[in-house]
């Protein structure tokens, strides 16, 4: 549905876009995470057709975003960063101009927007003026907009800005929902948000992408996929990291802490990212360790965020 | 062109639902009824025309369009609304022509507004109608090249004070040149048909001619082909900004 082809972005002497390249489809929710700064929002833009691309060019459906920008606009509903709209109208004065300027007659447009204003709680607020609503309406009033003509390609720029947890579980459940049918790319700087919603995930960092995969593949790119956590009572005569690093698998071991009373925190990271669990796990018990505790590290994704935004880690 | 009518009609509510159009509105006509009765001698010069209403339309314009037209564009970038109206399929050109079309016809507005003025020098003489349609038509012609020149200015930055003193200037400049004064102390420097050419370019000139109660085609392509070229610079603003 979307395909980014080599796309280029020069602000001046800055590239804010290096080169980007990827196709989403239907029934994807893309993720689009990188650092402030990144390009994150200046890729959607040029998705949007909002700024025109140095070099590159975006195709929407097979057409062409610079060539054809009204029939790619009208196939795209986009979420602008700032939840940007006019904010001198009411909200349902709002919806009432995108619906026309969306091509609805003005027949059907009254109960459309009747319909999204329920389905984005706004019916306390539709006659209130935009200027006066809190952020999360605002934002609201935003994605009421942007799926209001049922489009099957969303542009999201940061979401969940400006919510509250129940306000973001709600969000992260539509969008989950209607991932199922259109093609969604939706930038965020919460990362639990990318487990909980969606089915891949673009890292770029200075313009570039530096990582593309499911939440899932990104973790086993990382050096830190099946490390086994280890908490252990050390006796003093006991060398329990000289041990470890004996195994055959292990790679090395990194002690995180050690307290006074003996109880000692250590990384086991195998070699070629096997699971080590049970080799630890065997050579605690006959070397009669006093474990506190024995586990499989969860990753969490922003430390592989991390990882490959400040090292650069490409994968 | 079919974008063209909701966003002229969301534009000209804009006005309407802010303060904007009652305080231009209320000092428009303030202004100008001031201007005629006590600048312009209107009573005193016994004469049952509307000239001391219109000569200073060029002065008022001056400082009440630009006022309305800075906003037009550096608002839009300012609060980011911009970036909603060109990712919906509207045209650049579509937008330039609605905005501009609306803010327009607010003037159109205001200066129906001043209607009394008309019903008052009909009470009081038998002025030439004719002539007061043609200087309506004049003013309104003037009107909408100043709001073309805000609309540009407006385009070029997001700020829109700047915005307000750019146009002022520029339209400062383009009242100044075709004043008598002015084109007699040109003389001095330049030969006369230097100082003659430049008047041409004067919204003075043209609203002057037009205030005769002439309806000279030239006068109004003079005004047309200012106001799109000036649409077509603006157009070409935004789609350079989008590149840049």
């Amino acid at each position: 549905m979307i395909e980014v082809q080599n796309l280029v972005k020069d602000f001046g002497d800055n590239r804010a876009v290096d080169r980007v390249s990827f196709q989403v489809s239907k029934g994807e929710v893309l993720g689009f995470l990188g650092p402030n700064g990144a390009g994150k929002s200046t890729t959607m833009k040029m998705i949007t057709g909002f700024l025109a691309p140095t070099e590159g060019d975006v195709l929407i459906d097979g057409k062409s975003v610079k060539e054809n920008p009204l029939e790619t606009k009208s196939l795209v509903g986009y979420l602008p960063e700032t939840s940007a709209s006019y904010h001198d109208m009411t909200v349902r004065d709002f919806l009432e101009f995108i619906a026309e300027v969306r091509g609805y007659a003005s027949t059907k447009l009254s109960n459309l927007v009747d319909d999204i204003v329920k389905k984005c709680s706004l019916t306390d607020v539709e006659h209130q003026t935009i200027e006066t609503l809190s952020k999360g309406y605002r934002q609201r009033v935003g994605f009421a907009q942007a799926i209001l003509h049922d489009p099957p390609i969303l542009i999201l720029d940061e979401p969940t800005d400006g919510l509250d947890p129940n306000q973001k579980h709600e969000m992260r459940t539509l969008i989950r929902e209607m991932g199922k049918t259109k093609c969604i790319i939706l930038s965020t700087h919460i990362l639990e948000e990318v487990d909980e919603v969606c089915s891949r995930v673009i890292i770029i960092a200075k313009g570039k992408i530096v990582a593309d995969g499911t939440p899932e593949d990104l973790r086993k790119n990382s050096s830190m996929y099946n490390r086994v956590y280890l908490s252990v009572h050390k006796a003093k005569e006991l060398a329990v990291s000289e041990k470890l690093t004996s195994l055959p698998n292990v790679e090395k071991v990194e002690v995180i802490s050690e307290n006074e009373s003996g109880l000692q925190e250590l990384f086991v990271y195998p070699n070629n990212k096997l699971n080590i669990l049970s080799d630890v796990s065997k050579l605690a018990q006959t070397e009669s360790w006093v474990i506190d505790s024995l586990s499989l590290d969860k990753i969490k994704l922003d430390q592989v965020f991390r990882l490959l935004t400040t090292q650069g880690e490409i994968q | 062109m079919k974008n063209f009518k909701p966003v002229f009609k969301r534009e000209l509510m804009s006005y309407f639902n802010s303060p904007v159009a009652y305080v231009f509105i209320i000092t428009f006509l303030i202004a100008t009824a001031g201007c005629t009765f006590y600048l312009g001698s209107f009573y005193e010069k016994m004469q049952a025309d509307l000239s001391s209403f219109f000569m200073w339309h060029p002065w008022l314009y001056l400082f009440l369009i630009p006022a309305i037209g800075m906003r037009i564009w550096a608002e839009e970038r300012k609060s980011g609304s911009i970036e909603l109206l060109f990712t919906l399929p509207i045209t650049i050109t579509e937008a330039v022509l609605a905005k501009f079309a609306a803010a327009w016809a607010f003037v159109g507005v205001a200066l129906l507004l001043t209607f009394p003025i008309v019903l008052t020098v009909n009470y009081l003489g038998n002025p030439d109608n004719g002539i007061i349609l043609a200087s309506y038509l004049g003013s309104f012609l003037m009107a909408g090249a100043y709001m073309a020149i805000a609309c540009v200015t407006s385009a070029l930055t997001k700020n829109q004070v700047i915005s307000f003193v750019m146009s002022v200037i520029i339209c400062f400049v383009l009242v100044l040149t075709g004043l008598g004064i002015f084109t007699q102390h040109l003389t001095n420097y330049v030969p006369i048909g230097v100082a003659d050419f430049i008047s041409m370019f004067s919204f003075t000139t043209h609203f002057n001619s037009l205030q005769r109660g002439v309806i000279d085609t030239r006068d109004i392509i003079f005004f047309v082909s200012i106001i799109a070229s000036l649409l077509v610079a603006n157009v070409l603003i935004l789609e350079h900004k989008k590149h840049e």
